[in-house]
């Protein structure tokens, strides 16, 4: 794919992001993604065999702690940003049926 | 015009008596009033929450005597949770969002006795390197108002550098607390990765970001490290290393150092005024008893595409979580729709331009059949980047370099075209793919006025030697003396 984007790319890549780009968001996200890809085409020029990844830069193990109960957040607090919510719940659009 | 207190003279102003914690906070206050309208580095301004709190400091002078920030102004980047208080990472799609906890930094600087003031503008979470990028507007560089304050901190850099508050929060995940800082004409730090929790921050990308101070002084920013730095069992990855004396750190001066200068790395590219401000810079150290050396990074010019494709993969993944259900902007009218029309219909409205542009770029370096190719050579890449730094440490104590190749860049000079916008951050984000601590400090002005910053870059957990590099290249100079006309 680098080299070009089609719109049928960028909108397979839109909808893999959940987004719902409109046409003149798909003409210029084909540019300029490639534009970026084609500059990021330079990593290509380092010789990484057996080189390993890093994912962080500060390796340790996975923290530890006491498996103790604590207060967690109050069910009022974590609703009152929703955008609908009824019953202590979140509301969204039907999923099923 | 006299310069603004720094944050240790205020403090000194506050516990001798000659200031109450609520006259400061009034002043800084007053201060937005009067630059805001012209700076834009403000989201929200939180006056009832930061009066109040002034006052609860007053009233109790024995309680807040020996905390190391009774009665400090701070102001806030708008991606850091406050309890009861708007955090719209400076994006219509958190534009109510009012966070039901603290993060631990705001919980930290409020235990040390800060009084917060605002929350300031930013590039839309995070994501730029001009400010131009927020939902509600650019800030504005407090030198010169037609330029931007860089970014993503913008607000936080333009707020401490006019004046209003001694000491900022930012986050810096490419260099968004050092590049504002250098543009702004103040002194700008992003502790190692792990130093300080990132609870409460909203995230970009979790193997990069790290939260730190904007301030006036060296010392000052010492001190606010010391304040919100340490482990923190909300945040998995804050690290458990003890938190050194960083204020008792800087006076120790640069005599004996080794400084390493990538020379190859700034062959190419630096505006000639930055280029010379450096050199003196430089000069200064070396007058100052550091010893200079060459240090070659060899992957370092690979920085920029290694962190566009790992910043943007983790950005992806992270900013998945806004989808109009638990919190935010909903579309009008996509209750009705099916659930991944709603969700598509939310993301596309409220996110913008940038924000969007990443999250398809991130999406797309971690599909089937292009991981490999970008994502995993990207982190295969950084490995090497790692590397190079931490040979360059066993004989070297910390790196210098200037903290962006520009002074501050008009509004709008760069907007259309998202790759040299990106490559504003060559020099700094080398620091967070190593995970490494960086500081930037004044180190001169161009012919027309604009700041220009030195930074330095350390070693893991070693805050205290580039902070003491810092200061001590400070006390040799003047620049800090010099203010905006705003």
């Amino acid at each position: 794919m680098p080299g070009g984007f089609t719109r049928a790319d960028i909108e397979a890549i839109a909808t893999l992001a959940n987004l719902e780009l409109d046409p003149a968001e798909v003409d210029l996200f084909a540019r300029q993604l490639a534009a970026i890809l084609a500059y990021a085409d330079q990593l290509r020029q380092v010789d990484t065999t057996d080189v390993v990844p890093t994912a962080h830069a500060v390796a340790r193990h996975a923290a530890e702690r006491d498996d103790v109960a604590r207060p967690c957040l109050d069910r009022a607090d974590a609703l009152a940003n929703a955008p609908d919510a009824a019953a202590g719940l979140f509301r969204v659009p039907r999923v099923i049926g | 015009m006299t310069r603004p207190a720094t944050l240790v003279e205020l403090r000194e102003a506050i516990r001798s008596g000659a200031r109450t914690a609520v006259d400061v906070c009034l002043g800084a206050l007053a201060r937005i009033e009067a630059t805001d309208g012209a700076l834009h580095a403000f989201n929200t301004v939180c006056a009832d929450r930061a009066l109040a709190r002034a006052a609860e400091i007053d009233r109790d002078p024995p309680r807040w005597r020996t905390a190391p920030l009774a009665g400090i102004p701070v102001a806030l980047k708008d991606n850091l949770c406050t309890r009861g208080t708007r955090t719209t990472a400076s994006s219509r799609i958190l534009e109510t969002f009012v966070p039901p906890y603290d993060a631990t930094v705001v919980a930290r600087l409020e235990g040390a006795g800060a009084v917060v003031v605002g929350k300031t503008n930013c590039d839309e979470f995070a994501m730029g390197s001009s400010n131009e990028n927020s939902a509600f507007g650019p800030a504005r560089n407090p030198w010169a108002l037609d330029r931007t304050p860089g970014g993503s901190s913008g607000g936080s850099a333009a707020a401490v550098a006019a004046g209003v508050a001694p000491l900022a929060l930012g986050s810096d995940t490419g260099g968004s607390i050092r590049q504002p800082a250098a543009m702004c004409g103040i002194v700008g730090l992003k502790p190692t990765y792990g130093r300080v929790s990132r609870y409460g921050l909203l995230a970009f990308a979790s193997s990069l970001d790290q939260i730190g101070p904007l301030t006036r002084s060296v010392e000052d920013a010492a001190v606010a490290l010391s304040v919100i730095a340490g482990p923190d069992p909300l945040d998995a990855t804050s690290a458990p290393e003890a938190v050194a004396d960083y204020a008792g750190a800087v006076g120790g001066g640069a005599a004996g150092a080794r400084i390493g200068v990538p020379r190859r790395l700034l062959a190419e590219g630096v505006d000639e005024s930055v280029a010379a401000a450096f050199e003196g810079a430089v000069d200064v150290l070396a007058a100052a008893g550091a010893t200079i050396v060459d240090v070659d990074l060899p992957h370092a010019a690979h920085a920029i595409p290694v962190y566009y494709l790992v910043a943007t993969a983790e950005a992806s993944s992270n900013l998945a979580r806004y989808d109009g259900v638990r919190y935010g902007f909903r579309a009008p009218g996509s209750g009705d729709a099916d659930l991944r029309t709603m969700y598509a219909r939310t993301r596309e409205a409220g996110f913008g331009a940038e924000v969007k542009r990443r999250i398809m770029l991130g999406t797309y370096v971690l599909s089937a059949g292009y991981y490999d190719a970008y994502y995993l050579k990207a982190q295969q890449v950084r490995t090497l980047i790692r590397r190079d730094y931490d040979g360059a440490f066993e004989r070297i104590d910390a790196v210098a370099m200037p903290t962006s190749p520009t002074p501050a860049f008009r509004i709008g000079e760069r907007a259309g075209d998202p790759l040299q916008m990106y490559l504003a951050d060559v020099f700094t984000v080398s620091a967070n793919l190593a995970g490494l601590p960086a500081v930037s400090v004044p180190c001169g002005f161009t012919g027309a006025g604009l700041p220009i910053g030195l930074q330095f870059t350390g070693r893991r957990f070693d805050e205290a030697t580039i902070l003491r590099l810092a200061a001590a290249y400070e006390r040799e100079t003047s620049w800090r003396d010099q203010r905006p006309a705003i």
